[in-house]
């Protein structure tokens, strides 16, 4: 566990955002503790765009509300730490939560058509986050906010201020999410699964929007999605999340190129790919995503896991650091396949579809090609 | 304006139920005039000079006739025109209602929030006991109680009636509050107010129970909605969150509710009136049925019927200034 005790070194400037051993667990009376997130670490520097990659259920959006100070207070155990631009927010009150959200870290969330309030005016919603923490005045907030409809490609924005969210498209809701995430400036937007509730034509235009907004303002991106394929085209950086726990970080290209972690290869053979050639079928990773062990004495992801074998089950492996990628896992593809434990027929055979044998890193899936 | 076409039919559907209902009811006027006393021959004597002898359609078609022009004929208890009747009676009910309301939403909205937001906790749980009570008391018990507890023997406040006997005042608009205060007389107002408190409470405690309930409910599904965690995101204080996102949302059911509430009032005020002896349109038409008095209990019960209906409209109109999908629609 090579941070397990931090201080960055010296030359290194400390990330924008350092998260270390965070674990959320939601508590409930005469049940056991459901833990969402397991002794997670994630650095973010400043201005990266970095992805967080996981099935359903692998504690992604739990991260993302742990780290905004949006989850419930009541009902859920919160421990280790969170620190954004070198200050810890684990622990700052609720009152100086709300001065940071919105305005130092935004987010956008996934379903635009219940994400903004039905009685409100786009104007409205858009002006009240500038109102807020920028304390611009009516007039002044109403032009900012024409501005940011404008940019981010919504028509004829000051007529669009005066509209309800039901009077806007899907697509056109989002971007003014994104307006609204993106007004005053935040240095750290997190997206989680921005792009997931939209048609596929307008995923890429929200996706392209996306990436060339926080490439002009030098804003630090945090992608979260369940799709590779999104993340091919816009993410330095992949960390891949399983039942809580990043599994894999590799720069985009290794990655992409030779993922080292089984479960990173699983998700990269079920995303469909250009290079590709046709008929190629895609496999989706065995097994789902609640064939799960508690990773207090093995690997999580050892019930579904071809290369799997007593120690697995055994033990939880240590992250460990191979070049440019940290890797939590006893036997990688980089490594020789064990002998497959002998109770264990395997599910994704190293035959026919080896995960490893495909790919590169300018291998883009169509919508975001 | 199409909604108010729609009351039309409405309302003509109404006054034919009505008006045989009230004809099929045992007894008749003469019966109830001459008690011991009725023979057939006195009978139909009484029916001849009340025009019930005629054919029920042609009562009907003259009823619906001169009730268009306002005219729901003379009651026979008082030998005043029931309009007369009508307006002099209805600001009483008018202000029981009104504080009724007052009592149920001003009560009912913050206790259901404050469960809402307090939720599983003894806020929470005492509020819903006590809804469950409000909605199963009997308005009759509930007046007779709190008369006792609060008049008989406290004696804080009147026991019946609209106002203390030794004031005399005129009443230009019958409204006896705001007749007070026309009058430059604060002292009349608020001696009226006192005599609308227990009334008020007895008629506006179901409602309380029931606004309590759907708040409550209400405030619960909309905090969890995205839009609200949207709020959150932005870093909105919490009184905005609360107030802008939150209730603004959370008020739409309430609205309907109340509104469907003022039905319910005016039948409730029939028996909160009798108890408290509270001269308003409900005690009168108690009177009226026991005396058979087919044109008063004609005119009050359409005119109540109307005033619900229009109460109801108006919500509805509201509640397009509010919930902007609707106003496209
Ligand atoms: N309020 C909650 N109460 C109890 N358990 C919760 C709550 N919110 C999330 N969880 C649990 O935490 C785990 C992680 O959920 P999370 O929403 O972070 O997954 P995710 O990776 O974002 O998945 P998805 O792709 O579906 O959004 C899930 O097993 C979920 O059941
Ligand atoms: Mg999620």
């Amino acid at each position: 566990m090579p941070q397990e005790n931090p201080g960055p070194p010296a030359e290194t400037p400390e990330p924008l955002l350092r998260v270390r051993d965070l674990t959320v667990a939601f508590t409930q009376r005469h049940r056991r503790d459901q833990v969402a997130v397991d002794h997670l670490d994630l650095d973010i520097p400043q201005g990266s765009t970095v992805g967080l990659v996981g099935e359903s259920g692998s504690g992604k959006s739990v991260t993302s509300l742990a780290v905004l100070g949006l989850l419930p207070r009541r009902g859920v155990r919160l421990t280790g730490s969170i620190r954004f631009g070198g200050r810890e927010l684990l622990g700052l009150s609720p009152a100086d939560l709300r001065t940071i959200r919105g305005k130092d870290i935004a987010m956008v969330f996934q379903d635009p058509m219940t994400c903004l309030n039905p009685v409100l005016t786009i104007g409205t919603q858009v002006t009240e986050v500038l109102h807020r923490h920028q304390k611009l005045p009516r007039g002044s907030a109403r032009e900012r906010a024409a501005d940011l409809l404008d940019q981010v490609g919504i028509p004829d924005p000051a007529r669009r201020l005066g509209e309800y969210p039901h009077q806007l498209s899907g697509g056109m809701r989002q971007r003014a999410l994104i307006a609204i995430a993106l007004a005053c400036r935040p240095r750290l937007l997190i997206a989680d699964e921005p792009t997931t509730a939209l048609d596929v034509t307008i995923q890429a235009q929200i996706l392209a929007l996306l990436r060339d907004l926080v490439t002009d303002t030098g804003t630090t991106l945090l992608l979260i999605t369940h799709d590779l394929g999104i993340v091919a085209g816009t993410c330095d950086t992949v960390h891949v999340m399983y039942s809580g726990r990043i599994v894999e970080s590799a720069p985009r290209g290794p990655l992409f190129a030779d993922p080292a972690h089984p479960y990173t290869a699983g998700l990269l053979s079920s995303v469909p790919r250009l290079d590709a050639p046709r008929g190629t079928r895609l496999v989706p990773v065995p097994g789902s995503p609640t064939d799960t062990l508690p990773w207090d004495n093995a690997c999580a992801f050892a019930p579904r896991c071809t290369r799997a074998d007593a120690l697995c089950t055994d033990r939880a492996p240590h992250e460990r650091t191979e070049g440019p990628r940290t890797l939590r896992c006893h036997h990688p593809l980089s490594d020789p396949a064990p002998d497959p434990a002998p109770d264990r027929a395997p599910v994704l055979a190293p035959g026919p579809v080896p995960p490893t044998a495909t790919g590169g890193p300018n291998l883009l899936p169509e919508d975001v090609a | 304006m199409r909604r108010l076409a729609q009351l039309v039919p409405i309302l003509l559907g109404l006054s034919l139920l009505l008006f045989f209902w009230v004809r099929s009811l045992p007894g008749g006027p003469a019966a109830a005039l001459l008690g011991e006393r009725a023979t057939p021959e006195r009978v139909a004597q009484i029916n001849r000079i009340y025009g019930l002898d005629r054919p029920v359609w042609e009562q009907y078609l003259d009823f619906l006739g001169r009730a268009a022009r306002l005219d729901f004929g003379v009651s026979r208890m008082t030998e005043r025109p029931v309009t007369e009747e009508l307006v002099s009676r209805f600001p009483a009910t008018a202000e029981l209602a009104v504080v009724a309301i007052l009592f149920a939403v001003g009560l009912g909205v913050p206790l259901g929030y404050l469960a809402a937001r307090r939720h599983l906790t003894w806020i929470d749980n005492l509020s819903v006991a006590g809804s469950l009570i409000g909605v199963a008391i009997p308005v009759f018990f509930l007046g007779f109680l709190l008369k006792y507890l609060f008049a008989v023997q406290l004696g804080w406040l009147p026991p019946d009636g609209r106002q203390s006997p030794r004031l005399f005042v005129d009443h230009p608009t019958g409204f006896y509050v705001l007749d007070g205060l026309l009058r430059g007389d604060p002292a009349s107002s608020w001696d009226a107010l006192r005599h609308l408190i227990l009334p008020g409470i007895a008629l506006g405690t179901i409602p309380l129970a029931i606004i309590t309930r759907i708040t409550r409910a209400a405030v619960l599904d909309v905090l969890h909605k995205d839009y609200v965690r949207t709020a959150e995101a932005k870093g909105l204080t919490r009184a905005v969150v609360n107030r802008r996102h939150v209730l603004r949302n959370a008020l739409l059911p309430v609205l309907t509710v109340t509104g469907l509430q003022v039905g319910l009032l005016l039948s409730g005020a029939v028996l909160t009136e009798t108890v408290f002896a509270f001269p308003g349109v409900g005690s009168f038409l108690v009177d009226a049925i026991a005396a058979r008095d087919y044109a008063v209990i004609q005119g009050f019960i359409l005119v109540i019927a109307v005033i619900v209906v229009t109460v109801n409209l108006l919500v509805d109109l509201g509640y397009g200034l509010v919930d902007p999908r609707v106003r496209l629609r």
